[in-house]
Formats: C-alpha cells, structure tokens, sequence
C-alpha cells in the first residue's frame, strides 16, 4: 500500500478498457445454434461452430442492430459500411484456427461515456470504437486429470467489444465506467450483463507516468476480469506493481498478464515477442456489412430513455439531488420501480428516493437481490410511505415497519395496528414520560441548565425509549423544550 | 450408353430404353475396368449408386420424376457428402465422413442424378497435374503417360473416358477449365457467386467456384440449371433469378462481337495451340460473329496476383485442420504444441505446405501491405480490365492452356512453371466471370482448348457460343480410342 500512496503523489495512472459485451441474440452470429447458458458441454455448437470442412458463416442481424443501438447510445458514428476480417491463431477451443471480428472497419466508431465519481464530480470517456466479433469456445480441464476438454458452447457467442481511450486515471474511474457501460446495454436490452456467466467482461490496459509528463509509460493488459470489484483490485495492484518497479529503478514491459483473484495479484502470461502475429485479413466469406441511413434512422426510433436523460428527468421532474437521480437510473428496473412507488404515493419525492436508494437497496444488497425479485413490492413502499407522510409512525418507527414487511411481505397498515406503533402525537402522554425522565436523571438535568446543551440530545433519547420510540419527533422536541427550561 | 450425353441419357430414360439401374450397373463397370488405369475415381459408390438407381426407376416409373433422375454423375471429391467420405485428396481428410451434404450435393440429388461416385483431385485443389492427390495421378485417358490437368483431373478423366456423362468439379484459378482442356471436354466455370461454395471443402473462398465437366455445352447447361442459384447459406452466393440455360443455346451469332485477348497471344503460347484456336474462331466468325483484338494490359499479372491472394486464404482457410476435431490426428501426442505440428505435418503434402507457408508470410505482419493489399489492388485492376472490355465485346476468346497435357513427373520439382499452366485461366477468377473451356482440335493427338470469359452472370451466352460452336464442329465427340 506505501507504493499505491505515493502513486497518489508523483505518479499518474492512465487505463483504457476494452469491455467484452455479450449480445443478448437469441442464435450465434454466424450460425442458427442457440446461444443460452448452461446447456451440456457441445449441446449448442452446430457444424458452423464446430468449423467443419465446408460450412461458411451468415451474420445475424440482430447482433448489427444490437450494436447499432449501443452506437447511437454513446453518441458515436455507425459506418455506412464495416468489414470483417480473419484473426488467425491456433487454440484447441478456437474451432476454425481464426476468430471472425472486426479490425480496420469497426461497425461503431467515436462516442462517449459520461460517469460520476462518488464525491460528485463528472468526467467524460471518449469510446474509440465498438465492433462485432464472435466468441471462442471454452477450454476445460476440471476433473479431466492429464486432459482438456473442450466446450464450444459459446463459441460464436455474438460479442460487442466496447474499446475505451486510455482517459481514465485511477481504479476508480475504470469502475465507474465499467459500471455505467453495464447499466446501458442492460438498458438497451442488448446484453444480460450477467458477469458470472461471462456475459459481460474486460480487459484493462494499465500504465503510469510521472505527473506532468506528456507521453504514456508501458502499458500491461490485465485479461478477462470479470467482476467490478476485481477490476478495481487488479488495477490497485498493478499500478502499485509498476510504480515500484519504476522507482526501484526497473522498466516496465508491454506484456498480457492475469489478474488472480484468490492472490489478489496480476502476473505475466506473454511478453510482447510473444504475442501472435495475428495475419489480420478481411474475411472473403462474408459480405461488408452496408447499412444505409434509413436503417439507423428505424433502429434509433428504438431508443429507450437512457440512464443519463432518466437521471436528468428525474431532476427535473421529482426535484432529487444529481446523486440521487445517479443512483435510481443505475438500472431501467429501479428507477422503473421508485416511479411506481411515487406514483403510488403521491407525496414526497425525495422522501420516496431516500427509501428507494436507502433501506430498500440495503436489503436487496443484504439478500442479494435483484430490484425485480424484492419481497417489498412498490405499492407496498408507497403503503409506507403514506403513514410516515401522514405522521402515523416516525421515521424511525418505519425503518422497523419496513423490515417486518420485508420479513412478511405484509403491508405496512397491518403490521402497525399489530404491534402498536402508531405515533403519539397528543401531549399528555408524551408530558408525562418527559416528567418521569426529568425526575429520574437530575444531575443531567442540572448541568443541561448549567448550560450543557449538549445533553438535550440524551433528553430526547430517553424519552423516547420511554415511549418505545412512538413518539412524534417535532412534538417532543418542543414539549421538551419547553419542560427543561422550566 | 456410355457415350450417350446427358440431354440423350434424360430422353433414353424416360422413353424406357434403358433403365437407370442398367445405366448405372454398365458405367459402374466401365469405372471399375479403368479404375487400375486412370485413377479418376477415390470411391466408387456402387451400393448407393445402385439403391439411387433403384430410386430413379420407381420416380420414372411414377411418372413424376425431376429433370435429372437416373443421370449417372460423379462428385469431385472436394464436395461434402454424406454418403461416402470426403477426401480432397488429402491424407488429412483420408477417413473424413461428412455428417452433411453440400448444398450442390443436395441439389443434384433433389433433381434426381444419381452419383457413382467421388472424384480424384489435386489435395485441397491445389496443383494443375493432379499429381499433389494423397491418392495418386490420374492419367490422361488419350495419353496415360500424361497429366488430366488439375485440380478437377479425375471429374475431367472421368468424363473423357466415358465413365460418367458429367461431372461436378470446381474452380479457383482454372481447375475446371485447364483439365477440360487437357481431356478434351467441356469444363464450365460460372460466375463468382452463382452456386453455393456452402459444403464445398475451401481452398480460397473469394476464388472458388462450382462448376460442371461434361462432353457438350447442352449437358453442362442442364447440369448447371440444377445446380445455380442462391444459398441462404453462402453470403457470397449471388440472389438472382437462375436463367434457362437450355432455352438461350440456339441463339444465332448473328453480331456476336468476339474479342480476342490479345495478351493470350503471346510467346508463350504452342503455335500449333494458336492454329486450332484459330480455326476455331473461324467457325464462329462463319455464323455471323465479328471479331477484334482486346487488350487487358494488367492480365499479365495475373498469375503473381494469384500467388499471393490464394495461398493467403489458404492457410487461413486450411486452420481447421489441427487434429482436434476432425481429420488426422497424429499418434500420441505430447502436447498441444506437438499435436498441431506432427498431425499437420503428416497430414498435409508438399504442394499443401508450400502455399500455407506462402500465405502465412504474405500476412505477416510487415508484409501485408507489400504483398496482400497490393495484390488486392492488382486484382481490382484486373476486373476493371475486363469490365472495360465487356464495354466492347460480347465475350472473350482466348487459348484455355499454352500447351496440350504434358507428361507426368515434367513439372512437378518445378512449381513456378508448373503455375504458368493456369495463365489463361486466372483472370477469371480473379475478376469472378464466368469461362468455359470446349474442345477445338488436337495437336499430336492431344486435345486443345478453346476458353469463353462472360461478363458477370452471362452464363447463358458462353453456353450459347460453346453450343452453336460444337453444332458445327465434332472435336467434343472424339473420344481416346481406348475408351470409345
């Protein structure tokens, strides 16, 4: 950690990403097989998968569109025209001995990500490009001693490989990015963005540099991370791993390393004299790939409201914090879910926000559940909401209410009558329990009047444990006010 | 019925003069006897061949048979099909069962020929001699001490030696053609992107292409009217309506303006080649066709640009091939490493090797520009040539080969002369038009070719053109006396 603190010093980070998407295709995209998760090893790879002597590729349209539509969500160009080519390498789950991709004519080029750091701050993420190219297959080796199997299940898997410019300077940054390019093609509909499954990868390519200084050091790629946190981890270490290297005098080389989770560290795969001459050339088997302007124009009429117009209505529309809006478009299901409940609710908000961003996001976090499996369902918050709106219970009273209906999936008005945690609001009893306090604590009572202000807070907190917490908040502040000053 | 062609075979059919088991049975016999001979054949399917025969009988039968039941064919063996293995004349594919047919597999057989077996060819249609085939030559039937050409020589050997009627063979830089030459018969190449190359083993996709050997224009027309058309499976196959090529034979050549290429006039080419092609032109120019030179000036390059273009998406194309899944797979393999290089090493022959080499290099990183994109460039060059030329004429004459077939073993420790056989041939490919190759006379008892280039899809007219020829001529009924 002393290097990663001097990194903050004298040295700049610089990282680019290159996020694998998984096109969320009904069939491969180059063959009719089907692309589910989860079949028997080689159950979904036909001969076209399987590179057979003979077969040729078709593309499917659907993954065009579905890249089409994630380039004109980040505002980029679509090529009127983009090739495929041939990358040639030898691997036993790469069926043909060449993936077919994109390379000097990408389908989307340009565009950016906007991202918003936790203290607030915005920076914009130019995207180089986005191009179509298949997936390989997987090599298998558990519980296979002394063999490897090979499953070609995702072998012509569609992929949009989503490729950064180097723009972002810590961790932190790449994570936020990586973060907000998931909640845009879940919002696009165009990948499931399932990570454990691989749906949704990266790539990260690391340097440093002194700050100030013009060029790029050397980078490293770290390959095939596959969760947030560990791209956050695998960068923190690799940039540690560089600037010592730097500062004990040593270079860094451009080479591909592995990040290991379970280590916590990245180590080299292949220097850079190893890597593949991969013999780019276009693919003579497919056609260029044409699209006019009334074929983007039809697949922008499909354009969902993105995360970025969402947040901005939200603004607008329910008057909520920037940093509020961020966090109820971080998926179409959430903010989808806090509209139901205001709708629902019809009073605050921002009262609504704090539920929807704070208790509720606890618990689904806690369950580790998705918004769409939550056992308090919108109405139901709205249910809630009402009563503290309507000062039947407290705030706090409700975050007690909340879990009881998260625990029984009963709605709130059942679960208050029950338990009896409607709010005192009339003064004699809450002027009673203030009584009982004051004669029960006289020595703090005493120094409050000495001037302790302090203590008022030890005052409001007694009584209401006297009161088992029913207590209307504003009432007794007052009422307590009013006792202590005698 | 050995010697009668398709068009008679169809009516002989139907008019019960024979059966298609009976066809079948006498050309099985024909194939076996010069089997020991001429090699033309890796497997001879005489169980299917008599069960489809036995099929087409009862479609007769029925009355309501397709257009090409009980027709005996042969497939060169470069076409996946399920009913034997599928060889292209490589060891690497010597035991190969397709588990599917190619789409021009499928289509013969929907239109009811019946398929006596797969053809010997050059491994992965890569030679001009037929001599790079894991299965040996194939000899010329008028001269056996001879190549058939390549890489279709056993579709070409076959035909000439009235084996079959008509075989399927294919063509990348003049497999169909060069062969046909050499035997004698009629070898058409249609246009890039007129029949499915799905199920066809690939050598360079941008340049293969199906095509028919038979003896006359009229069979390779109705062959290929069964065969032509889009493939929602081959992107590059072309979605256009397939012409009638049978209806457009008789069209007069009243007007048919002839260019003659001139760049295929040049010192290389045998004078005794030139004399019959000239006579040839002679009968064309007889019905009423006129006649003018036409110069392709970038054609000259053709042959270099070829060499780097197909070997490139050779060894791209020939990858698959690893051990893994399919194909040869060397012995005991140490490792991965070990596994790619002995079961390629041993799968693969010669010629095979050289053009992987070759094409890897010129992919190289460093090297790309200088030899693939360029060759790239040249090829565009050449097809603006020959569009220019199509602004002109109507079609292209030329020779089909410098020489007739020249003796086995001559050329084979010399591959760039060995290449120089396809000189004539290669702009075709290159720039994707359709060529046919007919018989047009014989020097020394060997058979010379006179080649037909169309402009794009302009098949209808070379067949026009090879037919109203062969109306006046004979050259594609003589047959090598031991065959007759």
């Amino acid at each position: 950690m002393a290097a990663a603190a001097k990194a903050e010093s004298a040295w700049e980070t610089v990282i680019g990403l290159e996020i694998h998407a998984q096109l969320a295709t009904r069939s491969k995209i180059f063959s009719s097989a089907a692309t589910a998760f989860g079949a028997p090893p080689n159950a979904q790879a036909n001969l076209v998968d399987l590179g057979y002597p003979g077969v040729l590729p078709v593309l499917n349209g659907e993954a065009v569109r579905m890249a089409v539509i994630f380039g004109l969500a980040i505002g980029a160009r679509i090529a009127p025209r983009s090739v495929f080519a041939r990358k040639n390498y030898f691997y036993p789950d790469l069926p043909k001995g060449y993936q077919i991709s994109q390379y000097e004519l990408p389908i989307v080029a340009g565009g950016h990500i906007d991202i918003v750091l936790d203290d607030g701050s915005a920076r914009r993420i130019a995207v180089t490009r986005a191009h179509l190219e298949e997936d390989a297959g997987k090599s298998l080796h558990e519980g296979l001693p002394g063999l490897t199997g090979i499953d070609l299940n995702r072998a012509g898997t569609p992929l949009v490989e989503i490729v950064s410019e180097p723009d972002m300077r810590s961790a932190k940054e790449a994570v936020a990015y990586m973060k907000k390019v998931h909640t845009l093609v879940r919002y696009l509909g165009i990948c499931d963005g399932n990570m454990q499954e691989g749906s949704f990868r990266c790539d990260a390519n690391v340097s440093v540099r002194l700050r100030g200084a013009e060029k790029f050091g050397t980078r490293a790629e770290i390959k095939n991370i596959n969760s947030f946190r560990f791209v956050e981890k695998a960068i923190n270490f690799e940039v540690a791993r560089q600037v010592e290297l730097l500062e004990s005098g040593g270079k860094v080389v451009q080479e591909t390393r592995l990040y290991d989770p379970d280590k916590g560290e990245t180590r080299s795969m292949r220097s850079k004299e190893e890597a593949n001459d991969y013999r780019y050339f276009p693919d003579p088997d497919l056609l260029p790939v044409e699209l006019d302007e009334a074929y983007v124009r039809s697949v922008a009429a499909q354009l969902p409201e993105l995360p970025d117009q969402k947040a901005q209505r939200f603004v607008t529309q329910y008057e909520l914090s920037g940093y509020d809006a961020q966090v109820l478009t971080a998926s179409a299901e959430l903010a989808d879910y806090y509209e139901t409940a205001v709708r629902a609710y019809g009073g605050s908000p921002k009262l609504a926000a704090n539920w929807v961003g704070g208790d509720l996001a606890a618990f689904l976090n806690r369950d580790g559940l998705e918004i769409a499996a939550s056992r308090v369902s919108a109405d139901a918050l709205a249910g809630l909401l009402r009563r503290i709106g309507d000062n039947t219970i407290s705030g706090k009273i409700a975050k007690d209410v909340f879990e009881a209906m998260w625990d029984s999936q009963q709605a709130a008005d059942p679960i208050i009558e029950a338990k009896g945690l409607r709010q005192i609001t009339d003064d004699g009893p809450i002027e009673q329990a203030i009584a009982a306090v004051m004669i029960a604590n006289p020595a703090q009572l005493a120094d409050y009047r000495a001037g302790k202000d302090k203590l008022f807070g030890f005052f409001v907190g007694q009584v209401m444990k006297a009161t088992q917490g029913k207590a209307n908040p504003k009432r007794l502040n007052d009422l307590l006010k009013q006792k202590l000053h005698g | 019925m050995h010697s009668e062609t398709v068009a008679g075979l169809i009516a002989g059919l139907r008019a019960r003069k024979y059966s298609a088991t009976e066809l079948a049975q006498g050309l099985l016999e024909r194939i076996q006897r010069a089997q020991p001979e001429l090699n033309a054949f890796i497997s001879i399917e005489a169980e299917a061949a008599l069960a489809a025969a036995a099929a087409a009988d009862r479609a007769l039968a029925s009355g309501s048979a397709p257009p090409l039941t009980g027709v005996p064919i042969a497939h060169k063996d470069i076409f996946c099909a399920t009913d034997s293995r599928t060889t292209c004349g490589s060891k690497m594919l010597a035991n190969f069962i397709s588990p599917y047919d190619a789409t021009v597999v499928a289509r013969l057989r929907a239109a009811g020929a019946v398929v006596l077996g797969k053809t010997n060819m050059d491994e992965f249609a890569m030679g001009s001699s037929n001599e790079t085939s894991y299965f040996g030559p194939v000899r010329n039937p008028w001269d056996r001490t001879r190549v058939p050409g390549g890489s279709s020589g056993g579709s070409a050997a076959a035909v000439a030696a009235r084996l079959v009627p008509a075989a399927t063979a294919t063509d990348t830089g003049g497999s169909i053609r060069q062969p046909a030459a050499l035997c004698g018969v009629t070898g058409i190449k249609p246009t890039y992107g007129r029949v499915s190359r799905y199920g066809i083993v690939a050598f360079a996709s941008s340049l293969d292409q199906a095509g028919i050997i038979a003896r006359t224009a009229e069979d390779a027309a109705i062959l290929l009217r069964s065969m032509a058309g889009f493939d929602e499976r081959d992107s590059t196959s072309v979605d256009a309506a397939v012409p009638d090529y049978v209806a457009g034979l008789e069209r007069p050549l009243n007007g048919l303006r002839i260019g003659l290429l001139k760049e295929f006039f040049d010192q290389g080419l045998d004078p005794a080649v030139e004399a019959c092609l000239r006579s040839g032109l002679e009968v064309l120019r007889n019905q009423g066709a006129t006649l003018r030179e036409v110069s392709l000036p970038n054609l000259p390059l053709s042959v270099p640009t070829y060499y780097v273009v197909a070997p490139a998406e050779c060894s791209s194309n020939l990858a698959r091939f690893d051990g893994v899944r399919f194909g040869h797979r060397c012995e005991d393999p140490r490792d991965l490493k070990d596994l790619y290089e002995r079961s390629r090493g041993e799968g693969f022959g010669a010629e095979v090797k050289r053009r992987i080499m070759t094409g890897t290099y010129v992919l190289s990183a460093g090297y790309y520009d200088a030899y693939y994109l360029k060759a790239q460039r040249v090829r565009q060059l050449i097809a603006s040539d020959f569009a220019r030329a199509f602004g002109e004429v109507d079609v292209l004459i030329g020779p089909t080969t410098p020489t007739t077939a020249f003796e086995i073993g001559a050329k084979m420790n010399d591959p760039v002369t060995m290449y120089l056989n396809d000189i004539y041939t290669i702009g075709a490919n290159l720039a994707g038009l359709p060529a046919i190759s007919i018989p047009c006379g014989f020097v020394t008892g060997l058979p010379v070719g006179l080649q037909i280039v169309g402009a794009h899809f302009a098949e209808e007219r070379i067949l026009n053109v090879a037919h109203r020829y062969q109306r006046e001529t004979d050259w594609h009924e003589r047959a090598p006396e031991a065959y007759r």
